[in-house]
């Protein structure tokens, strides 16, 4: 299978760069690996994201997966140097707009409020509209033009929860379907609507 | 060692897909062969330390870390360098070359070499694969035609195992096929919409791959387990490499030794009787020179390498080595260009799935140039592709984050179809390696210099590619078409060829029509080096066949006392 064009056709069809952002990683000086950039209590942080994302339902959700660490694991050893800067200043801006809309540490929210906060930040990222990490309103409104397109930092999050959960043993095996030796292929198999996607 | 020992019957020189080939038909002839790898030894099964490991298995998730790839910034620039993979391409720290223009050189070297790497599809030359340089005017005739190679295709196929259906069409010779790799529904439903679409011009059939089908208890193979992990190497034996069956059956003659760790520098010729008379082995290990003599030499080091030895060899008497006497040893390079394509989404298929993974899917066979088409350029391309439901990765518009969202993920997405091409690359003269005598490998060794490049005849063939794709999907009824036209750099389709090609004159082609070396007959070249076209189709079986025939025509002539 010509895996190559497929990865590609995947990410275009998306908009989704794929984890490690090639893209932006041309031409940047990449960290010392295994440097440790997040402390525990940034893991638990993006465990709680990462479970606001992708919640317990029928399944176990993005937590009991595991995926601050992974997150984090992946940020250190494969991210660019920028896109590491724009992840770290994102978890930033959302503590301070935690403060600034619920006068509480992001920690402490409750479910709801938590999904309030990353739903607009998803809407913003999603408009390729600016992540306001400049802190200033009008600096933001005078570029919007210019900043059309650019990678906002949920988007970074969100994808990384989505991948760390659906390439997790939790995610595979128990949110999805996974067979390790299928020995066969039936390419007509029936489908009714809610029966659950195969891993791989 | 003793003096004794350093001499066999037949040096093989590397171990891949052709060398494993080279050995096994020769030992099974009864000679004495020494196979030579510059690499490490891999153990069937044994030595496959990922292949039962799963996405959660692997720290980064099989994605490369920094230092990944900054130490193979070659690698990097394709899928190749992931966790699953690491330690199977050849260490650039090393063994780095030159790129006077880019070149992206994806090498195994371990025993095995990328046989355990490929992609497996298996396609037979046509007619006018060997007939088109001359018909064109380009570059110099094939030595051969297919009806030469033909009986050889049907002996490789047969043992290597190839799944596929006799579509019956001209442009894509049949050949000794297991059970397909089966089309899903949504494929099955485009490929006849093609078919009427076109007229019956234009085929979606069933990929034709090394992997096997059925089981072949003769060779301990139990066959494909639908896991799609055949690059980590299979411990079911369900695809072709050398370890899985060249190797056992050549072991199993009593007539094989494989040396690991052993580079060859040089193919030792002897001007007294114009033979090669062995060849000198630098321990990659040690750092110790050896020599080992034989009757006759196959070299089979993956084209680049395998004339990189030439350029070394005999160069007292040819400044530019062995084979060098005609103008083109390191010219001529080709590739198969690729990715550019389209993909889209069809309806009407969501009470659809599958069950299983598999290892290949579908092709479409060259239309461009072909019977009455006549295009711009010249020669085609063919399209490998698949059709599958979307997953996590897609987007859901509708839908923020949360419950809701992760729910529908959790689900299959639209089907979805896409499929890229491979293009024929013509030989051109100035597209060309050399030796860069001012760099060195780790082991002291003069690199290679790669000086390669699209011209035109590529360049407009890619616009067709796109559009075609396009066109194609579209007239069979998909719906939300989108070409792609992405990174290319020379050797990215890993389908290196040329550099020592075969012909018919001494003057103009490095070996002849047997694959012998017009200034040393006993030194035969059966891997991608040797090859004067490159047609639109994957190389590797055409190897297969080619250095089956040549190991038999040698082992003739040593009976005959010819060699």
């Amino acid at each position: 299978m010509n895996r190559r064009d497929l990865l590609k056709m995947i990410a275009a069809a998306t908009g989704m760069a794929m984890v490690g952002g090639e893209l932006w990683a041309a031409g940047m000086k990449s960290p010392d690996a295994g440097k440790t950039l997040y402390t525990a209590d940034d893991v638990a942080m993006l465990d709680e994201i990462a479970d606001t994302i992708l919640p317990q339902t029928s399944s176990p959700g993005a937590k009991a997966a595991g995926c601050g660490a992974v997150m984090a694991v992946l940020v250190n050893d494969c991210y660019s140097l920028e896109h590491q800067t724009l992840f770290f200043a994102g978890l930033k801006h959302i503590k301070s707009l935690s403060k600034q809309q619920f006068k509480q540490d992001f920690m402490a929210l409750k479910p709801e409020q938590k999904l309030a906060l990353l739903s607009q930040l998803d809407q913003e990222a999603k408009k390729g509209g600016t992540s306001g990490l400049e802190g200033s309103s009008s600096l933001a409104s005078s570029k919007s033009s210019d900043r059309k397109g650019e990678l906002h930092y949920f988007t970074l999050l969100k994808q990384l929860s989505l991948f760390t959960f659906f390439t997790s043993q939790v995610g595979g095996t128990e949110a999805l379907r996974y067979v390790a030796v299928p020995g066969k292929y039936d390419g007509d198999l029936p489908y009714k609507k809610g029966d659950k996607a195969w891993a791989t | 060692m003793t003096v004794a020992q350093n001499h066999y019957d037949a040096i093989v020189v590397g171990s891949g897909i052709s060398g494993g080939w080279a050995a096994k038909e020769l030992t099974e002839k009864g000679l004495k062969v020494l196979m030579l790898e510059r690499g490490r030894p891999i153990e069937h099964i044994k030595d496959y330390p990922n292949a039962f490991k799963e996405a959660w298995d692997y720290p980064h998730r099989d994605k490369p870390t920094n230092q990944m790839k900054k130490d193979y910034p070659v690698l990097s620039r394709d899928y190749p360098l992931n966790e699953s993979t690491f330690g199977m391409w050849a260490n650039e720290q090393e063994s780095p070359y030159t790129e006077v223009k880019r070149y992206d050189w994806f090498r195994g070297y371990h025993l095995g070499g990328r046989s355990l790497l490929w992609g497996r599809q298996s396609y037979r030359f046509n007619e006018l694969d060997f007939e088109a340089n001359l018909k064109d005017g380009i570059a110099v005739d094939w030595p051969i035609r297919y009806k030469d190679l033909a009986p050889w295709y049907d002996y490789a196929e047969s043992f290597a195992g190839i799944a596929g259906v006799r579509d019956g069409l001209d442009v894509l010779p049949d050949g000794q096929y297991l059970p397909p790799v089966p089309l899903n529904i949504v494929e099955q439903s485009v490929a006849a919409r093609l078919k009427k679409a076109f007229g019956g011009s234009r085929h979606m059939i069933h990929g034709r791959c090394a992997n096997i089908t059925q089981p072949k208890p003769e060779q301990n193979r139990v066959g494909c387990q639908y896991r799609n992990k055949c690059w980590l190497g299979c411990p079911f034996g369900g695809y072709f490499s050398t370890q899985s069956a060249t190797l056992p059956v050549a072991m199993k003659t009593g007539n094989l030794t494989v040396r690991p760790f052993s580079i060859v520098t040089q193919v030792l010729y002897d001007k007294n009787t114009k033979k090669a008379r062995g060849v000198e082995v630098l321990d990659s290990e040690t750092n110790m020179t050896y020599e080992f003599t034989s009757n006759i030499v196959f070299l089979n080091a993956s084209s680049f390498n395998s004339t990189w030895i030439l350029m070394n060899s005999a160069t007292d008497i040819w400044q530019g080595g062995l084979g060098s006497s005609s103008g083109e040893l390191g010219h001529n390079v080709m590739d198969h260009h690729l990715g550019v394509g389209a993909f889209g989404e069809v309806e009407g298929f969501d009470d659809k799935y599958y069950f299983g993974r598999r290892p290949s899917g579908f092709y479409i066979p060259r239309f461009r140039n072909w019977g009455s088409d006549k295009r711009d350029y010249l020669r085609g391309f063919g399209y490998q592709g698949s059709a599958s439901r979307q997953g996590w990765s897609r987007d859901v518009a509708e839908l923020s984050i949360g419950a809701d969202f992760k729910d529908a993920l959790t689900q299959p997405g639209p089907w979805s179809i896409g499929m890229g091409g491979f293009g024929e690359i013509l030989p051109d003269h100035s597209n060309r390696i050399f030796l860069d005598k001012n760099r060195k490998d780790k082991w002291g060794l003069p690199v290679l210099a790669m000086d390669v490049e699209l011209k035109a005849n590529e360049l407009k063939m890619r616009e067709d590619m796109k559009q075609d794709a396009i066109d194609i999907l579209q007239a069979a009824g998909v719906k939300n078409v989108q070409g792609y036209a992405g990174d290319y750099g020379p050797g990215m389709g890993i389908h290196e060829m040329g550099t020592a090609r075969m012909g018919r004159d001494p003057k103009t082609s490095v070996l002849n029509g047997n694959n012998q070396v017009w200034d040393a007959p006993n030194v035969f070249v059966t891997d991608g080096a040797c090859m004067t076209s490159a047609s639109c189709v994957n190389p590797s079986l055409t190897y297969m066949a080619l250095t089956a025939r040549a190991a038999n025509f040698a082992v003739e002539q040593l009976k005959k006392g010819e060699l």
